[in-house]
């Protein structure tokens, strides 16, 4: 431990990167060269796209233009885009996803993204609606049709297609955290785990997370340091776990946690909570980690 | 500082873990070795990379592009303060640091960077080259005052909700204007 501190300290900054690392590399992690073009493409602006209307407009319509990024994995070697579709709001449900399935089921079926409960429980449908994350299904689609929306994935993620982003890493970094009841001993009474309702009423705000990464995507700091900072939502499960009275393993929780990268990335920016469709404050949430770290 | 910290993790390791302790030797215990099997041990998931379908994933995988992210996210009263932070503690520290080192090496290169020679040299700029000096130092010096108080606040996890982060940083925006234009004027 000592030796490990010592070098921790002296190491120059690109070892002590890889020593912070709290994901190993396994044989399907995603390769970081491109050999056919960089990965950090700007997409092409929708002033140099067509733009898809609307082929159900009526006669009294509501336009309103909806540009979407747009990148097909089976054309490699071109650049995302903003594709530009207008609706006519008249015919389109009040919301963003709304308007997304509209158009592919009725504009353009090659349209991607992920939707599944429509109600902002399954967290599929995150992406960055107007510059800001949140879930398409809980998103109003703004009235004023004078001001085009503008609809791009997830910031800082790999682009699988269109508006889905990959999360495998996201997911792995919640599983490194060991999101699940740890415990020694037996329940006392040998049946149940049991909890006051003073301690159960400090996981309100926390268990209501549906991992749906807009608040990790909407961090800076979790752009520039991904691989070894865990993010908001993780560290927001992480103290789920720490604040758990019936969980026994706290210590190595909080000592797993202990390091320059997986906790202390965090630079209080609070674009985690500000951004959270579930009214939920990550920030928090890691002041409190940080805090009790600080006063053990 | 560093075997205060070694002593420090060695006792909330064995607090955390009884058993262990039981059958481990001190020195164990100070490098861990008696935990090894409660470290973290992210397995990751295997993806099988034998059939096929598997490996036009992975080739997709090589190609895809970073999606949009800076350029793109709303501005917000929460990051950008925030950035703004960063870059007014390096303007103040890096012009303290330049300053610092010209006054040191000033005697030796003939230039005069005393306080009296300087004080009467900016006495003959115009009032708005002077104006706009101060402000170039004390906006940064009091943006960055006044905001550090509400990061001492969030480490003690308070003030951090939405609407009083939100209020907070209107008002730290605020008040370094205006303490800034008094601190010129001065």
């Amino acid at each position: 431990m000592a030796l490990r501190l010592a070098t921790r300290r002296l190491a120059p900054l690109t070892l002590r990167r890889g020593m912070a690392t709290t994901i190993e590399s396994g044989k399907d992690s995603i390769p970081a060269a491109s050999p056919i073009t960089t990965p950090n493409r700007s997409p092409v602006s929708e002033s140099k796209t067509s733009t898809i209307e609307d082929p159900q407009a009526g006669t009294d319509a509501k336009i309103k233009k909806f540009q979407v990024y747009r990148w097909n994995p089976d054309e490699p070697t071109s650049k995302p885009k903003m594709q530009t579709y207008t609706l006519d709001l008249n015919k389109t449900g009040p919301m963003m996803l709304d308007a997304l399935i509209r158009i592919k089921n009725e504009v353009d079926p090659t349209l991607t993204f992920r939707r599944s409960c429509r109600e902002g429980i399954c967290g599929s449908c995150a992406m960055n609606i107007d510059g800001i994350n949140t879930l398409a299904c809980l998103c109003r689609i703004p009235t004023d049709t004078s001001k085009e929306s503008r609809i791009y994935p997830l910031p800082h993620t790999y682009v699988v297609k269109d508006l889905v982003p990959d999360l495998t890493h996201f997911y792995k970094q919640y599983k490194s955290i060991k999101p699940y009841l740890q415990r020694d001993t037996p329940p006392p009474d040998g049946r149940e785990n049991r909890q006051s309702k003073a301690d159960r009423a400090k996981l309100d705000g926390l268990y209501e997370c549906i991992l749906c990464a807009c608040c990790s995507t909407s961090c800076p700091s979790y752009w520039w340091n991904s691989e070894e900072y865990l993010g908001p939502a993780v560290l927001l499960q992480s103290y789920r776990w720490i604040a758990d009275s019936r969980d026994e393993k706290t210590e190595q929780r909080k000592d797993a946690l202990n390091n320059s990268m997986a906790l202390y990335r965090c630079h209080t920016i609070l674009n985690c909570s500000r951004t959270c469709p579930k009214g939920l404050n990550p920030a928090l949430a890691i002041a409190e980690i940080k805090k009790s770290m600080a006063f053990t | 500082m560093l075997a205060q910290r070694v002593i420090h993790q060695s006792l909330r390791r064995v607090t955390a873990s009884q058993q262990a302790f039981k059958f481990a030797s001190p020195a164990a215990i100070a490098t861990g070795l008696a935990f090894r099997t409660q470290r973290r041990t992210a397995t990751a998931t295997t993806i099988s990379e034998s059939s096929e379908h598997t490996k036009i994933l992975a080739q997709q995988r090589l190609n895809r592009p970073v999606s949009p992210h800076l350029g793109i996210y709303q501005w917000q009263v929460t990051w950008i303060p925030s950035i703004m932070n960063r870059i007014t503690g390096c303007t103040l520290s890096g012009a303290f640091y330049l300053f610092g080192t010209a006054y040191l090496i000033a005697p030796y290169a003939g230039w005069h960077l005393e306080s009296a020679s300087m004080a009467a040299a900016f006495a003959a700029w115009p009032f708005a080259l002077q104006f706009a000096t101060k402000l170039f130092f004390a906006l940064p010096f009091t943006f960055h005052s006044l905001n550090g108080l509400r990061h001492l606040a969030w480490d003690t996890a308070s003030m951090m909700t939405n609407p009083k982060v939100n209020s907070t940083g209107w008002v730290v925006i605020g008040a370094s204007v205006v303490s800034a234009i008094g601190l010129a004027l001065l």
